[in-house]
C-alpha cells in the first residue's frame, strides 16, 4: 500500500478538514438560533405558527438531504436566486439542522412540567418570559446529549456538499483520489479524519453541556417530585 | 375595602362542577384557613383567585384588582399577590438567590443589585441566608419550601396564598415551614391557606372556612369552628382528622 502519495497532499487535506469544520460549526451555529426562534414560535404564536413550522420541520425531515441541496443550488436559479457552491452548502445545512434540533428542543420543552410555568405565570411573568427564563435552559439541558448527536450527524452529512463542489474533506479526498488512483488509501484517511472529528465533536460537546448545564443531574430528580407530589 | 372578595363564582371543568356559588371576604391582614376534603373545591377556589384557573361565573376581586382573563392586567394581579405551592416549583437550574431574584428584575425591572439585597433580606426573614447560592436540589423539601414562601415574598405582595404547602413534607420539615408561615401571619399578611394541618388552622388563622361539595358549608372564628362545628360534615371532618 502507498499511503505516501495521499499522505504527501496533507495541505490539501487540511484545508478539506478546515471546511468541514467552518460548514459545520456555522451551519450548527445558525440552525440552533433558527431551531430556538421555531420552537419559541410554536410555544408562544398562535397555533397558525405552530402548523407553519410543524409543516417546515416535517418537510426537512422527510426529503433527503442532497435533494434539499440541489433543491437550493440547482432548482433556486430558475427563480433568479443565485448562490456559489458554498453558500448554497451553508443553507441548506442551515435548513436541515434547524429542522431537526427544532423537533428535539420540542421534545425537551414538553418534558418540562406544567407546576414549573405555572410558577413562572404566577410570579408575573408573560408567556414569552417563562418561556426565555424557565423553559428554555432546562429544555436544552435534558435534550443536549440528542443535539450533540444531530450536530455530529450534521457535520459527517456535510460530506454531500461536494456534490456541488465544494472541497471539503471528501470533495477533497475525490480529488485526490482522481489525481493519485490511490482509492483505498484515500478513503482510509479521510475515514480516519472523519472519525477523529465525530469522536472530538462529541466529546467537546460533552464537556460543553456539564459546563453549561451544571444541574443536569438534578432535573430528572425533580420532575420525579414533582410527579410524587401531583 | 376586603383584601379578597369572593362574590358567587362558579367553576366547572368540562361536566364537573367544582365551585357552586362561593362567596367570601377577607380583610387586610386577616389570615383565612380553608379546610375540606380532596375534591371539595378549595385549591380550586385559591387558583381562581391569582387567575390561575379562570372562573365561569361570579367576580372575584384581589388587592384592588379584578380577576380577569386578560394577560395584562393578570400580571399586574399576580405582582400583589403571591402563591405557593404544595410541590414548591423552584427553578431547578437556578440557584436560590437566582430563584428570588428572577421575577423582581424581569417583571419589576429592579436593578441586580438592590434585586440581591432584596433576595438576601427575604432569605434571612426565612431562615436560609446561607443557601444563597445553592441549587434547590441541594435542599430538603422543607427548605425548598420556604425558599418559595421567600420568592414569592420577593414580589412584595399584598396578599399571600398557600395551597397545601406541607402536604409533600414529614412532620418534622413541616414544623419548619410552618413556623415561617405563622411569623407571617403575625407580621400582618392577608393570607389564605389551604391547608390539612388542623392544628395550624385553628390556632394561626383566625376565621376558618370548611369547603363541602363546591361550596362554603360552615365557617367562622376559627376556634368557634373547632370547638362547636355546627353541621354533621364538618363535625365527621373534624374529628376524623383528631384521630
Amino acid at each position: 500500500m502507498l499511503f505516501q502519495d495521499v499522505i504527501s497532499r496533507w495541505p490539501m487535506i487540511l484545508n478539506g478538514v478546515g471546511l468541514t469544520i467552518v460548514l459545520s460549526f456555522v451551519a450548527i451555529g445558525l440552525g440552533l438560533v433558527l431551531a430556538t426562534l421555531m420552537s419559541a414560535l410554536r410555544s408562544l404564536a398562535g397555533s397558525w405558527a405552530g402548523y407553519v413550522v410543524d409543516a417546515y420541520v416535517e418537510l426537512m425531515r422527510n426529503t433527503p438531504f442532497l435533494v434539499q441541496l440541489f433543491m437550493i443550488f440547482f432548482g433556486l436559479p430558475q427563480l433568479g436566486i443565485r448562490m456559489n457552491g458554498l453558500e448554497a452548502s451553508l443553507l441548506a445545512m442551515t435548513l436541515n439542522l434547524a429542522a431537526y434540533a427544532t423537533e428535539i428542543i420540542r421534545a425537551g420543552v414538553d418534558s418540562i412540567h406544567k407546576s414549573q410555568v405555572e410558577a413562572g405565570l404566577a410570579l408575573a411573568m408573560s408567556r414569552r418570559q417563562v418561556f426565555q427564563y424557565v423553559i428554555l435552559q432546562p429544555a436544552f439541558a435534558r435534550v443536549w446529549p440528542a443535539l450533540s448527536s444531530q450536530f455530529v450527524l450534521m457535520m459527517l452529512a456535510s460530506s454531500i456538499c461536494s456534490f456541488v463542489s465544494v472541497q471539503e474533506l471528501s470533495g477533497t479526498a475525490a480529488i485526490i483520489e482522481a489525481d493519485t488512483f490511490r482509492s483505498f488509501e484515500t478513503y482510509i484517511v479521510v475515514t480516519v479524519i472523519y472519525l477523529v472529528l465525530a469522536l472530538s465533536v462529541k466529546l467537546a460537546l460533552n464537556w460543553l453541556g456539564r459546563r453549561i448545564f451544571p444541574q443536569v443531574s438534578g432535573l430528572a430528580r425533580v420532575t420525579e417530585a414533582h410527579g410524587e407530589a401531583a | 375595602m376586603p383584601a379578597v372578595l369572593i362574590d358567587d363564582v362558579y367553576k366547572r371543568f368540562g361536566d364537573l362542577e367544582v365551585l357552586k356559588g362561593v362567596s367570601l371576604s377577607v380583610e387586610p391582614g386577616q389570615v383565612v384557613a380553608l379546610i375540606g376534603r380532596s375534591g371539595s373545591g378549595k385549591s380550586t377556589l385559591l387558583r381562581c383567585i391569582n387567575g390561575l384557573e379562570a372562573i365561569n361565573a361570579g367576580r372575584i376581586e384581589v388587592a384592588g384588582h379584578v380577576v380577569d382573563q386578560d394577560p395584562k392586567k393578570l400580571r399586574e394581579l399576580r405582582k400583589d399577590v403571591g402563591i405557593v405551592f404544595q410541590s414548591y416549583n423552584l427553578f431547578p437550574h437556578l440557584t436560590v438567590g437566582q430563584n428570588i431574584m428572577l421575577s423582581p428584575r424581569i417583571t419589576q425591572n429592579v436593578p441586580t443589585a438592590q434585586a440581591e439585597s432584596l433576595a438576601r433580606e427575604v432569605l434571612a426573614q426565612v431562615g436560609l441566608s446561607e443557601k444563597f447560592d445553592s441549587y434547590p436540589d441541594n435542599l430538603s423539601g422543607g427548605q425548598q419550601q420556604r425558599v418559595a414562601i421567600a420568592r414569592s415574598l420577593a414580589m412584595r405582595p399584598k396578599v399571600m396564598l398557600f395551597d397545601e404547602v406541607t402536604s409533600a413534607l414529614d412532620p418534622e420539615l413541616t414544623g419548619e415551614v410552618l413556623l415561617v408561615m405563622e411569623k407571617l401571619a403575625q407580621a400582618g399578611m392577608t393570607m389564605l391557606l389551604v391547608t390539612h394541618e388542623m392544628a395550624f388552622a385553628r390556632n394561626v388563622a383566625s376565621t376558618t372556612i370548611f369547603m363541602h361539595q363546591g361550596k362554603i358549608w360552615e365557617s367562622g372564628a376559627s376556634k368557634e369552628v373547632f370547638a362547636n362545628p355546627q353541621t354533621p360534615e364538618l363535625r365527621n371532618f373534624v374529628s376524623a382528622g383528631a384521630k
